[in-house]
């Protein structure tokens, strides 16, 4: 019994201690920032839909973002030439598996299957962590590796805008080994927009879901007075 | 049921409003079932609007677009075949096309957007057969002596002229739909919109 | 108090009350709304744990009528689409993003299968409280069982059916446990896939259950578990018999017509559910991770296994009996003794009746150890749970095994210690509190 209770005690920390260890950052963007998506929206179609398909996503639901169709048609549709075509990639799979190993995965709902139980949001914060977190190993045969995502088969497709990190093998810490276009201040913003994207394209509807959420719980409230009154008038009877 | 002798107005009244609220719940409930019935993305994907190239199309001869899976016909009317219509008047069931079987710019003596080129739906009005094209005049398509060229519904025997309105006394209610379209250029048209601004 | 002796409708002479005339003479209209509801004797102190019961039919309804909706666009289909998803995978996310409204739909039917285990889990220990499975009524009390296995396998192959990675690995693991019977065990569990893998043989065999046999079956054993319930009445938080002090009418003095007083009530008690129920829906409906798991947004992969698989929720405190059996016994191996364990978890519900010696039925008339007994089942049941969604490890393994010994203590100790009670005095009428 003594033993029972002090593994009872205990249960929660090991649980703790059981689950994942690597450090993420906080994904600091917001799925409800227009200006945010938009941007992100660009940086998916010309960086991730190269290798990566969204094929549960159609390219007319990225009007939801504040664009018009025409917008989306000039500036965002390089994979179909609908408007109500889905943003899948014109690879096909097998012969990129060839080439990476591994066939890249579809990216629409990536961000949800990249939380965890008990935290489904952490996915955002992955996604934010591991676009910052690649670094050159010549060891690996795109010449790239991931601090949280070791041997990864993606090679870096931002570098250019990143620049180079390397691994410090005595602090184990990212460095900045030579510039990129954007400034590392100016490369996480664009990340976090890019990361923004992927988690509002993982269920594009999350917002209005909320809000017809409030207006449902309005009117259950004003059920349950009505209801509760019925209620209360009938169980006067009762004694 | 049996109670309601014994029911008092505050009582009768708590249960209309119940009933009044959770039947506007009831109803707000129905619209994700009943909207989900409706064409999905893909399906309206799908039916989007085709454009065709009609600068090839000989005098005389038609050709069939697909749109929304029904077969669209684009018909390049010669003058004798037009000719034909303003004789038919007093046969056809509806000859000036006051039903609404096509778009405003096609209600008009040809039910077309230009006198030639006539666009159709080729989906007989009666039960949904598509006609067959009998342009010949006279007997020689197996029709009457005084036929001056149109379509045959296989089906049940419905006839329209080379506008598509249907004949007197024959089991369809209305002449062929015209779909709505447009001319993106003198060749080419965009079946299933109308022009923007329009 | 059952359907039967009521005497048939005579019309009022209007239209409407003609044609309740013309049917109640050739269907038992008027009996059967007697008989359940407006002339079904109720307790008249029944608390807050008798709302789960009706609950219970309101989340089934739930799920058959948005099941109706999503088959319409849901296919149970294994192979690959011109994107490499697999089909059944991408009708899901097309049922998420296409289907005007299809969202809801979908988040309903995934939240309600979440909420319908709360319920039962909820409504079953109301009848751990108040001695509700005690005789006379033992058989609402099995078809009650009954109700729990099914749904257990209807919860188990529906998980297939999104074909994400949860839903391979958990039906993978499932199907194996099988072939751990002796001898029969390797040939059945091929049966129940239909191939040498979780294939689409398997899919398709899981959806025509998920869909048609298993909800047949549920639907009747609902039926039976009420039309029991209604023969001997409800029994209610005081344990006591309220036909034995009846008026001159024969009407049961501590009785209330089931409509209109629980009817209203019950329509409270919806109302505050669905309250609960939307907010996770519209707000959380991954439920935490727990209600949708976040590898089940990545299509199956029969090559590679998630990292850390864990059975829903709902499963996971039998699921840690399982894995609590690490013996060999008796010349068998421990994967068949955790199999057998965790069998014998669901099933023992069946023999409370039987197990129960207690002279009272509710705990309000029980002493300190029922209360104990109780309390230290709930927090073993809880614990299991718990520990069944992390990955294993050592000293959860003997957590768990030492609560796989209460779960079971508490059951097959129950005849003697359910006996040695310091009981108090049952009333002769309900108090209402």
């Amino acid at each position: 019994m003594k033993k029972f209770l002090i593994a009872l005690l205990f249960t929660p920390l090991l649980a703790l201690a059981s689950g994942g260890s690597v450090h993420l950052d906080k994904w600091p963007g917001s799925v409800s920032d227009k200006a945010s998506l938009q941007s992100g929206a660009k940086l998916f179609v010309n960086y991730c839909l190269n290798c990566h398909g969204a094929s549960y996503m159609r390219y007319k639901n990225l009007t939801d973002l504040g664009l018009t169709e025409d917008q989306v048609r000039d500036n965002l549709m390089f994979t179909s030439d609908k408007i109500g075509g889905l943003m899948a990639v014109a690879a096909r799979s097998d012969e990129q598996k060839l080439w990476f190993g591994a066939t890249p995965p579809d990216l629409t709902i990536i961000a949800r299957a990249r939380g965890d139980a008990g935290a489904p949001k952490a996915g955002a914060d992955w996604l934010y962590t591991y676009l910052r977190s690649f670094y050159q190993d010549d060891k690996r045969p795109t010449g790239w590796n991931n601090v949280i995502f070791e041997n990864v088969g993606m090679p870096h497709v931002l570098w250019q805008l990143q620049g180079i990190q390397v691994l410090n093998h005595e602090t184990h810490k990212l460095e900045l080994a030579v510039p990129g276009q954007l400034s590392p201040a100016e490369y996480d913003k664009a990340v976090s927009d890019l990361v923004g994207f992927m988690v509002w394209m993982g269920e594009p509807q999350q917002e209005f879901r909320k809000t017809l959420g409030v207006g449902v719980l309005a009117f259950l409230l004003l059920l349950f007075v009505v209801a509760y009154a019925l209620k209360k008038e009938y169980w006067k009877d009762i004694h | 049921m049996s109670n309601q002798g014994k029911m008092d107005c505050g009582r009768r009244r708590l249960i209309v409003a119940t009933a009044a609220v959770g039947g506007v719940g009831a109803v707000g409930a129905l619209v994700p079932f009943v909207s989900s019935l409706l064409p999905s993305e893909r399906a309206k994907a799908a039916g989007a609007p085709v454009e065709a190239d009609i600068g090839k199309l000989p005098a005389g001869q038609m050709m069939t677009v697909e749109w929304r899976g029904k077969p669209v016909w684009i018909i390049n009317r010669t003058k004798e075949m037009l000719d034909t219509l303003p004789k038919l008047d007093d046969k056809v069931a509806d000859p000036k096309s006051e039903k609404p079987q096509q778009p405003a710019y096609a209600q008009n003596e040809h039910r077309s957007i230009k006198a030639e080129y006539m666009v159709v739906v080729g989906i007989c009005t009666h039960l949904g057969c598509s006609p067959s094209s009998k342009f010949k005049a006279g007997a020689d398509e197996g029709m009457p002596a005084d036929w001056l060229g149109g379509f045959l519904c296989p089906c049940h025997g419905s006839t329209f002229d080379l506008a598509g309105r249907v004949f007197k006394a024959k089991p369809a209610p209305t002449n062929l739909e015209v779909p709505p379209h447009f001319y993106l250029s003198d060749t080419r048209i965009l079946i299933g919109e109308d022009k923007k601004g329009a | 108090m059952a359907a039967g002796n009521f005497e048939k409708y005579k019309s009022d002479g209007s239209v409407g009350g003609n044609v309740l005339e013309w049917v109640d003479a050739r269907f038992p209209a008027t009996s059967m709304w007697k008989g359940h509801l407006s002339e079904y004797y109720a307790p008249k102190n029944f608390n807050f744990w008798y709302f789960f019961g009706s609950l219970a039919l309101l989340v089934l309804v739930i799920q058959i009528v948005t099941g109706i909706f999503l088959v319409m666009h849901y296919k149970p289909d294994a192979s690959v689409n011109a994107y490499g998803v697999p089909v059944a995978f991408a009708s899901v996310e097309y049922i998420m993003r296409d289907v005007p409204g299809g969202w809801i739909i979908r988040y309903m039917h995934s939240t309600g299968a979440s909420a319908f285990f709360i319920v039962v889990y909820l409504h079953m220990f109301r009848g751990l409280l108040y001695g509700s499975y005690r005789k006379p009524r033992e058989l609402t009390w099995l078809f009650g069982v009954g109700i729990f296995l099914v749904l257990m396998g209807e919860a188990f192959f529906g998980y297939l059916l999104p074909w994400g990675q949860m839903s391979f690995w958990g039906a993978q693991v499932i199907v194996n446990l099988f072939s751990a019977i002796p001898v029969i065990g390797p040939d059945l569990s091929i049966i129940i896939r239909g191939d040498y893998v979780v294939g689409d043989a398997t899919l398709n065999r899981f959806f025509s259950f998920h869909v048609i046999a298993f909800p047949l079956i549920l639907l009747g054993l609902v039926a039976a578990h009420l039309l029991a319930l209604h023969e001997t009445g409800s029994n209610n938080p005081d344990g006591i018999d309220i036909k034995e002090k009846k008026d001159e009418n024969g009407i049961p003095l501590d009785g209330i017509p089931f409509h209109p007083y629980y009817t209203v009530k019950d329509i409270v008690g919806v109302v505050v559910f669905l309250m609960v129920f939307s907010a996770v829906l519209f707000f959380a409906p991954e439920g935490g991770g727990y209600f949708l798991e976040t590898p089940n947004f990545y299509p199956a992969d029969p090559l590679k296994t998630p990292p850390h698989i864990a059975p829903v929720w709902y499963f996971t405190p039998f699921y840690s009996i399982l894995r609590a059996m690490v013996w060999n016994f008796f010349g068998l191996d421990a994967k068949f003794w955790g199999v057998v364990a965790m069998g014998a978890s669901v099933v023992i519900f069946a023999f409370l009746p039987w197990l129960d010696r207690s002279p009272v039925r509710s705990i309000r008339y029980r002493g300190p150890i029922y209360k104990t007994m109780l309390t230290i089942f709930v927090i073993c049941f809880l614990i299991l749970g718990y520990l069944g969604t992390l990955s294993p490890f050592p000293l959860g393994e003997v957590v768990s095994q030492i609560c796989t010994v209460f779960y079971f203590g508490f059951f097959l100790g129950m005849p003697w210690w359910s006996r040695m009670d310091k009981f108090k005095p049952v009333p002769d009428r309900v108090t209402m509190k």
